[in-house]
């Protein structure tokens, strides 16, 4: 790879000081960023692989209930405790059958559709309540790293929400916010609002002190020193020179994040605060299989690789976005 | 030194030998070594006075002991009386308003001093002191006073005749105190004596050397105990938390513990576990029934606040005896039972599973008829006529918001119920609430249960002992929740009806036992298969586990699950 | 934010220098004084700032426990009257509106438990039978329930934190120096997967796997257990190794991976360059100058945690019966036990004021340029 690093951006221009500054930057063609974001990207074998199941989950999951049209609540007793199609290879006694290819559970349910239905609503509360957690976070964090006079106050604010119990809070947001949530946007949709608003508000704080300690000590290097000298706003002092280099840590959060909130609403369901009991999630199907262990070992395994693998695979595109998104990476 | 040894050794060996080969059912006090008993819900306290919870009561019934308790048929038994007095022995005066008790002679606490009537006349006291909120002061309800005749008698006199004397001091709600320990902790005073509520001075089989609340607290056989050879066990473990897999899991499959208490878990899990053969779960019956309540007043959020769940509106369909009848109709109590309970469950159309002279013969609701309900529906006018699915009449929809507890297998309830009513046209939005929240009584809270912002709620209820008049009497007109009475009540139906209200009356002046007995069956029946006002689903026993090397164990759902310890010993050797 | 955004900002911070190996050194100590005396002034404007805020706290959690909806009779049986409810809620002292009962609780926290502390310590007698804070649950002084839980906490969720940052530290230095190797690989793909299965799985996959089926380890910890000797010590190691190894996943997992992202972030400064140049060994390089400068999310991350130590392992105290803080926690949550719940909480809250004062003290240490002014 040849050096190509960007020089479109005016800042290039200012003062930096750097003798050994490569002239060639100046020479070199301009070429879409982004293609070279994807070229890098597609170097890196975790990242693919972390895309392609990702879409692959998320097809799965929205697609997937549109051909496999079971109903995930339709309850058939007899045909309860069915094991997955492939357990007739080692055991020809086990109760099996094509109409529920992962088995079904003890009600009878199917475990396939249960899935595929769980996995939207993980898949959505994950996402929302991590992006939620991450723009809060990262826009505290930001603020008071960079303003001083911000510092204090946001920062004893941080430690109020680090302080509050969350099971009391949930409570009062139930309390509070059910019924006018739940006569506004209907039963599942509101209680969806409470959760995610719930998950969101109250795990940005990680982000928030992480972003905020990066802030401060980025704050006192010579490049946003000499940025400040010739007086970059704020704005662009912030979105241009800051946030870049709190990339990595912003990264593992996410990706943190999405896990924890997807535990944290099965969390919820078990204490009787997430979702009704007829609305299958990841983490309650895992939560509810857990006594089954031994018996039904697939009825732990389905759910969990779901979640592990969708964190994994998260993981992997944000390894990947980090390495592209850096020009030393990528270009040196 | 060694010599001792060897000498306690060889002591040991005589001691051991005979009792091996009779299975060690007799023998010398403490010769088996450590019980371990595991309670996934840990005591806090183990003053019955001051916590009603059922792992207190039970936890300190291993410490302090009643008059008399009953027994696993739940006849009553006498533990620190004589008898048990009735009419007949003339324990109890002919026109039912005094009961004299006579303890033992020469019982003693466990720390030397003697039993006597004034310990007695002192947990009374104790317990009705207004300041103390004692917690079981339903069960001195109508007590005049407690007078000391002698030493060891004590005249409990009531200010009516009360066809059941048996609340104070009898089971395991209402055991006596020492005197002598509690004298200072009377009142308002109560909660000052963390050492005396955590370890009382008592007559029962094990006396207390460490409580850690919620946690777990030991004890050591009581030197003091009235039967020489027992109990058997040297030591106690009364392990808490966790939950019920994990305490079903250490004493039948790894075998860390002799006894687990109130395994409420799917039967298959149960039955999983207790393959691995180091265990045994038990189960018995009590009164705890499992059931629907239908509001008979209107949730409706439209309503003003202080006006929904009142009677002053009445339930848009609910109302309709037809509906719900069909709503009943629809269930497979014996399918809930197999998902829900196993050999813990029997499906019940009464209210009154028990004891056996109180239940009705009411077994009309035992088998689904879905088409039934169907047509019943149709009759009293309730028809889908825009066809999406859901019958109506006069612009109602039948739409049920439908809650319970938090709890596995209530959400697997909700799951099938919701299931058979959509098959009658019938649509269930389901909803689950923290059970801290459901039951607690905060009229803060729109989810408790008394508030009843539902059209059908499922919970249980039993009642104490073996009398079920004050469970009865809880259906009374105006003894409903509402805004006036803090939403405090029992009534949760808003059930009404001027016929209940006078066998209530009548039932509370008749003490002939076949008499009560009529009684009782009429006004179940009026609650339940009559007006179809409590819809019940399942009588739910108890189902615990215990070690396949512990014996003498007698589960007894009427009185403390712990109640005979005192006989349990170690099957085969003393490991 | 635009590639190019990053790429200029980098390019500006390429004359960076290497902290330590920078120029002027005489400056330096001087320099050091006045750091020193800014953080000492800083240290002690935001100790007095965190009283207000704690205060302020306080209130907060108070009213919030006070909106909640919750009974603390919500765990008796149904079969005890409304009335006799009614009473024993009053005996609680529930009755007294919450502008009574929020300045009682100060006073017993601030005043007479601290009283309690010197007189047990002293032999003196200020607090002259003054009410405690006490348990609703329990009717005993919530503190002494308090300090008997502390024990097993430290052992196995202190413990666990340890192990787990001492683990997670290396994994992450090496993963970034040799990244994409496949020590890197298998770091990620393990703590990844660890951090995803929660607790109430992987904690019961343990028990059916050692104490079921192997029978090795005991699956209920005993909190009565005494290590005296050797052999109490092994017996006390079996019961805490399982609780143990599923703390220290997530912890190690969570720590590794900021470990990781920040040493990448700063093995690809210029100064790191410069100071190879220089001829400077490779392992002052890594773990003397990267590795101090890579520690700022490392060590807000440390000190967020630590707090929840104290409160955080609800769910595997609850698995292996622990029965610690976080049980008690739950427990009192559960009951509705307001004095318990609030003094738990607002310790928990003093330790997250003091934990993040103290790493914001770390970053000037590990970062000279940092003011504090």
């Amino acid at each position: 790879m040849t050096d190509r690093a960007p020089q479109a951006s005016a800042d290039n221009l200012l003062p930096s000081g750097d003798p050994v500054a490569p002239p060639k930057l100046k020479v070199d063609k301009p070429r879409n960023q982004w293609l070279d974001v994807w070229d890098q990207f597609k170097t890196h074998k975790g990242a693919v692989f972390g895309l392609v199941f990702l879409t692959f989950i998320t097809l799965f999951v929205t697609v997937g209930p549109l051909i496999w049209d079971v109903d995930p609540g339709k309850l058939d007793i007899r045909n309860k405790d069915v094991r997955p199609i492939y357990m007739g290879l080692f055991d020809s006694s086990a109760k099996v059958s094509w109409g529920n290819p992962m088995g079904t559970d003890n009600l009878g349910r199917d475990i396939m559709a249960n899935i595929m239905q769980g996995g939207r609503i993980s898949l959505a509360v994950g996402w929302t309540a991590m992006v939620l957690a991450l723009l809060l976070g990262t826009t505290i964090g930001v603020l008071a790293g960079y303003f001083r006079r911000l510092d204090g106050l946001l920062m004893r604010f941080t430690d109020l929400v680090l302080a509050l119990p969350l099971l009391p809070l949930l409570l009062v947001m139930m309390l509070l916010f059910r019924d006018p949530l739940r006569a506004a946007f209907g039963p599942e949709n509101g209680i969806f609002i409470l959760i995610v608003t719930g998950i969101g508000i109250t795990s940005w704080m990680q982000t928030a002190r992480i972003v905020r300690g990066d802030v401060i000590a980025l704050k006192e290097r010579e490049f946003v020193l000499a940025a400040r000298s010739i007086g970059t706003p704020a704005r662009r002092m912030i979105t241009r020179h800051l946030l870049p280099n709190v990339l990595s840590p912003i990264m593992v959060s996410a990706t943190l994040g999405l896990a924890t909130a997807i535990i944290t609403e099965s969390a919820l369901s078990f204490l009787g605060l997430g979702f009704p009991s007829d609305f299958p999630t990841w983490g309650k199907i895992l939560f509810d299989s857990v006594d089954r262990m031994t018996a039904f070992p697939e009825r732990v395994i389905w759910p969990g690789l779901a979640i592990s693998l969708t964190v994994l695979s998260v993981n992997y595109i944000g390894d990947g976005l980090r390495d592209a998104l850096d020009p030393r990476i990528r270009g040196l | 030194m060694k010599l001792k040894t060897a000498l306690m050794g060889a002591a040991a060996c005589v001691a051991l030998a005979p009792m091996a080969f009779a299975d060690a059912h007799e023998g010398e006090r403490a010769r088996d070594g450590e019980l371990k008993i595991i309670y996934w819900q840990a005591p806090s306290i183990l003053n019955p006075y001051l916590s009603g919870g059922t792992k207190e009561i039970e936890a300190a019934s291993l410490v302090i002991e009643p008059l008399g308790r009953y027994n696993e048929t739940g006849a009553p038994v006498p533990f620190l009386a004589q008898e048990i007095p009735t009419v007949a022995n003339g324990g109890v005066s002919e026109d039912l308003t005094q009961i004299t008790w006579k303890l033992k002679e020469g019982l003693v606490w466990s720390d030397g001093t003697p039993v006597t009537s004034a310990d007695v006349k002192f947990t009374a006291d104790y317990c009705m002191d207004p300041e103390g909120g004692c917690a079981q002061l339903a069960k001195f309800d109508g007590v005049e006073n407690v007078e000391i005749v002698d030493d060891l008698t004590v005249t409990v006199t009531f200010d009516k005749p009360t066809p059941n004397p048996y609340g104070p001091f009898m089971g395991g709600q209402s055991p006596i105190i020492q005197a002598a320990q509690f004298a200072e902790c009377t009142g308002a005073r109560a909660p000052e004596c963390t050492d005396a509520n955590f370890m009382p001075i008592g007559t029962g089989p094990f006396v207390v050397t460490e409580f850690r609340t919620n946690d777990v607290w030991t004890g050591v056989a009581n030197e003091n105990y009235r039967d020489p050879n027992k109990p058997a066990f040297a030591s106690l473990t009364f392990k808490g938390g966790g939950d019920a897999t994990a305490a079903g899991r250490s004493v039948l499959e790894t075998g860390e513990f002799d006894y687990a208490w109130n395994l409420q878990l799917a039967p298959d899990v149960i039955a999983s576990m207790a393959e691995a053969g180091v265990g045994t779960p038990v189960s018995a019956f009590g009164t705890l029934v499992e059931r629907l309540e239908m509001n008979l007043t209107n949730p409706s959020p439209d309503l003003a606040e202080g006006e929904r769940s009142t009677v002053a509106h009445p339930h848009p369909f609910l109302s309709d005896e037809a509906v719900r009848r069909a709503l009943s109709m629809a269930i497979d109590r014996e399918l809930l039972v197999e998902v829900g309970y196993g050999q813990a469950g029997r499906p019940t159309c009464n209210l009154v599973p028990g004891p056996e002279i109180y239940a009705s013969d009411n077994t009309g609701c035992l088998t689904q008829d879905i088409d039934g309900a169907k047509a019943l529906l149709d009759e009293a006018g309730w028809v889908d006529s825009n066809g999406d699915g859901i019958r109506e009449k006069d612009g109602v929809e039948l739409r049920i918001l439908y809650q319970t507890s938090t709890n596995a297998v209530r959400q697997d309830f909700q799951a099938l119920i919701k299931e058979w009513w959509s098959e009658i046209g019938v649509e269930t939005e389901l909803r689950n609430i923290d059970a801290s929240v459901f039951f607690g009584g905060d009229p803060g809270s729109p989810d408790t249960f008394q508030k009843f912002y539902a059209d059908v709620e499922m919970y249980a209820n039993n009642f104490d002992g073996t009398d079920p008049q004050p469970y009865l009497a809880m259906y009374r007109c105006g003894n409903e929740p509402k805004p006036d009475s803090q939403w405090q009540g029992e009534n949760i139906n808003r059930f009404c009806d001027p016929a209940y209200d006078a066998l209530i009356d009548e039932l509370a002046q008749t003490a002939d036992i076949a008499q009560r007995a009529e009684l009782a069956k009429q006004m179940n029946d009026m609650l339940t298969k009559d007006s179809m006002t409590i819809v019940p689903l399942v009588d739910r026993g108890r189902v615990s586990a215990h070690a396949n090397s512990l014996g003498g164990v007698i589960l007894n759902t009427w009185d403390s699950e712990l109640w005979n310890v005192s006989d349990w010993y170690r099957i085969g050797d003393n490991r | 934010m635009s590639p190019i955004g990053i790429a200029s900002a980098i390019t500006a911070k390429q004359e960076t220098p290497v902290p330590g190996i920078a120029p002027g050194r005489a400056l330096f100590n001087r320099k050091a004084i006045n750091q020193g005396v800014a953080m000492l002034t800083y240290t002690l404007r935001r100790l007095l700032v965190s009283i207000p805020t704690l205060l302020f706290i306080a209130f907060v959690i108070f009213m919030l426990l006070e909106l909640a909806p919750g009974d603390p009779m919500a765990s008796m049986p149904l079969t005890i009257p409304p009335d006799v409810r009614q009473q024993m809620r009053e005996a609680l002292g529930l009755g007294e509106p919450w502008y009574i009962r929020f300045p009682l609780w100060l006073n017993q926290f601030f005043i007479v438990e601290p009283q309690y502390w010197i007189d047990n310590a002293f032999g003196t007698n200020f607090a002259d039978g003054a009410q405690r804070i006490i348990s609703f649950q329990s009717r005993s002084p919530v503190f002494d329930t308090i300090a008997e839980r502390l024990p097993q906490t430290l052992w196995v969720v202190g413990m666990s934190y340890v192990v787990g940052v001492l683990i997670a530290l290396p994994i992450g230095i090496i993963s970034a120096y040799r990244q994409y190797s496949v020590f890197d690989q298998a770091g990620t793909f393990i703590s990844m997967i660890g951090f995803s299965v929660p607790p109430f799985f992987s904690g019961v996959l343990l028990i059916v796997i050692f104490s079921v089926q192997l029978k090795w380890l005991p699956s209920i910890y005993d909190t009565t257990h005494v290590v005296e000797d050797w052999a109490s010590f092994k017996i006390q190691l079996q019961q805490m190794v399982m609780p143990v190894m599923v703390l220290a996943l997530q912890t190690t997992a969570q720590v590794s991976r900021y470990m990781r992202a920040s040493m990448l972030d700063n093995l690809g400064q210029d100064y790191v360059r410069t100071a190879r140049a220089k001829g400077m060994s490779e392992s002052v390089v890594v773990l003397k100058h990267v590795l101090r400068n890579s520690m700022i999310p490392v060590v807000t991350v440390i000190a967020l945690g630590i707090p929840s130590i104290f409160g955080g392992a609800i769910i595997t105290e609850q698995i292996f019966k622990v029965n610690g803080l976080g049980q008690l926690l739950i427990i009192a949550l559960q009951g509705s036990d307001i004095p318990m719940v609030m003094t738990i909480t607002f310790l928990l809250a003093i330790l997250i004021v003091l934990m993040n004062l103290i790493a914001d003290i770390l970053y000037g240490i590990l970062d000279p340029r940092i003011r504090y002014d």
